[in-house]
């Protein structure tokens, strides 16, 4: 089997970077977000964490349809940060990378959710007698804490990115170069024939890169863990 | 004053109305579970916010729901030493210790690390991990880390009650070192009427949301009334004696106090030491003359100085025996029987197996 072609390769680096991007841009409203929701007593945290959901359980061409009507060219959203800030997110990468993060965002959310709940809040009582004002135990005692969760929300975060098709492809469509990641990639190979071959190289590089990231975040996680727990 | 406290509270079905003073070095909260104990220090330390009422230390105030002031509990400079430890696990012990220290002004570091590590007996542990240290280590490197926030009060909610007999007689000196050392005022929550003989300048008793009774801990250790559940049989007197001699030949050895001499099984302190002893209320029984034929080694003569209210069957009758207080718990027939009445002249015989080991404190000097 030869190696892969430039095109591909393209497909491969727009991909990670994609991925990346997503899970980046993702991780501070992700911890903010499941904060809100496990230590939040506020009117319309129901609504809040139902809205987080949704990408879960909605078709992927449906997240995908609404963010092309609100972000957009022509969209509220999409037409306000163009002319303010000069943003465009269709038929861009930059698209892409919202559409993975919203597709990936309720499974950091959730992991992330998961381990604040099993923080001893007597510790961050305690830290709290010692002089330590409500943001630096935050910062010093929380955090750590819940270090494992946030590792494990954005190894998800970024798998889920690494494999989402429906939304992006809805959203920016799949442009060589541009917003073609693997997987739109992979499936314009199986729409022409002799593609199977192509089909199959970034099938194995998709592999590939989806045992690595688990790899290295056990790897990561257990590092943590041994500091945090032992 | 060091501690002022009137505050009033609702928790659920339970209803906290406390309000007592301290100026002591060492005061214990008393009292049975449920009574309101850990309420109050929860209070003093920000943790819990009182519904009413008011709370200084040295002077500052930290509440006064009139005035609507609450200092929030990272400003309070209250120690807090937590039943459980609460050791921070992603820390190591000197980070734990050294915790407190990132949030004080440099200005008010006042406490010197080598100088807590030594006290307490920790520099062997610095670099390892909370979960790698046995029960009393972790104690000892919880009151460590509060003591190194430079605190005006240190708080104590059973910080020994989940450590078995060995564990805790591993701590006691390290708290009355404490205590007579670390010029912190400290309040210490206890159910235990051994360990605040042994340790409490002043008491604070409680049942059931109330303050029965409070003062130094020599005057509330001696009514037996106001530990009428757990510790009815471990109330006493607390005197100050000295080792005056070791008696090799009966394994013996004889404390002077005011009162007279007192002979307990061998110690091990050398002769000269101050030692707090604690005379159990029901371990005393009153003779008008001087006794004979009996094998109790140690009588004692002194007067009545007073009869407390009897309640049920018995009755606490203090006694001062050459100007320390006894106090003895007899049934009310008895005094009726013996004539009992303040100002006589009676014999306290007290059986030498009655000094238990738990309440003969090292005492430091105006303990008592």
């Amino acid at each position: 089997m030869e190696g892969l072609s430039p095109e591909e390769w393209t497909a491969v680096r727009l991909s990670l970077k994609v991925a990346f991007v997503a899970m980046a841009a993702s991780l501070i409203p992700g911890i903010a977000i499941a904060f809100l929701l496990e230590r939040g007593r506020f009117w319309g945290r129901q609504a809040l964490d139902v809205l987080v959901h949704l990408p879960l359980v909605l078709p992927p061409v449906v997240v995908g349809w609404f963010l092309l009507i609100g972000f957009g060219r022509r969209g509220p959203i999409g037409a306000f940060l163009a002319e303010q800030f000069g943003i465009v997110f269709s038929f861009r990468w930059t698209g892409a990378a919202l559409a993975c993060a919203i597709m990936g965002f309720p499974l950091l959310v959730r992991a992330i959710r998961l381990s604040i709940a099993s923080v001893d809040r007597k510790l961050e009582d305690a830290a709290g007698t010692l002089g330590a004002h409500p943001v630096w135990v935050f910062g010093v005692v929380t955090l750590p804490l819940i270090l494992p969760g946030i590792i494990a929300g954005m190894v998800l975060s970024f798998a889920k990115a690494m494999g989402e098709f429906g939304a992006t492809i809805t959203f920016v469509s799949s442009i060589p170069g541009e917003t073609q990641t693997i997987p739109s990639a992979i499936y314009a190979y199986t729409q022409v024939p002799g593609g199977e071959g192509g089909a199959m190289r970034l099938t194995l590089v998709s592999i590939v890169i989806s045992i690595a990231a688990l790899w290295v975040s056990e790897w990561l996680a257990r590092r943590v863990r041994r500091r945090v727990q032992a | 004053m060091i501690l002022d406290v009137d505050i009033r509270h609702r928790q659920g079905g339970f209803a906290l109305e406390a309000r007592f003073q301290s100026d002591g070095r060492l005061t214990a909260l008393f009292g049975p579970s449920g009574s309101g104990k850990t309420t109050i220090v929860n209070a003093i330390s920000g943790l819990v916010r009182p519904h009413h009422g008011r709370i200084a230390v040295q002077g500052r105030v930290l509440v006064d729901t009139k005035k609507n002031i609450v200092v929030p509990k990272h400003k309070r400079r209250i120690g807090y030493v937590f039943q459980e430890g609460r050791l921070f696990p992603h820390l190591n012990v000197r980070h734990n210790l050294l915790f407190g220290r990132w949030f004080t002004p440099s200005g008010e570091r006042k406490a010197s690390f080598d100088h807590v590590v030594d006290l307490l007996g920790i520099g062997h542990l610095l670099d390892r991990r909370p979960s790698t240290l046995s029960g009393g280590e972790k104690q000892r490197v919880a009151i460590g880390r509060a003591l190194l926030a430079d605190p005006e009060l240190l708080l104590m909610d059973e910080p020994l009650a989940s450590l078995d007999e060995a564990r805790k007689a591993e701590i006691y000196p390290y708290i009355e070192r404490l205590r007579d050392e670390s010029g912190v005022p400290i309040v210490l929550v206890s159910h235990s009427v051994a360990e605040i003989a042994r340790l409490a300048t002043s008491v604070v008793v409680l049942s059931e949301g109330r303050v029965i009774a409070s003062g130094s801990a020599a005057e509330v250790l001696r009514h037996t009334s106001f530990f009428a559940q757990s510790g009815l049989t471990e109330a006493g007197a607390l005197i100050e004696a000295q080792v005056s001699r070791h008696d090799d030949v009966y394994d013996l050895t004889v404390l002077q106090a005011r009162a007279g001499a007192l002979s307990v099984p061998r110690l091990p302190h050398p002769v000269g030491t101050s030692l707090r002893v604690r005379l159990r209320a029901r371990d005393i029984i009153l003779s008008l003359k001087v006794p004979e034929g009996l094998s109790a080694l140690n009588v004692l003569p002194g007067f009545i100085s007073s009869i407390d209210p009897a309640e049920g069957a018995s009755v606490d009758v203090q006694l001062d025996c050459g100007g320390d207080p006894v106090v003895a718990r007899v049934t009310r027939k008895s005094v009726e029987e013996l004539g009992l009445k303040p100002g006589l002249p009676v014999h306290a015989i007290i059986k030498s197996i009655a000094f238990d080991p738990e309440a003969l404190g090292v005492a430091g000097r105006e303990n008592m």
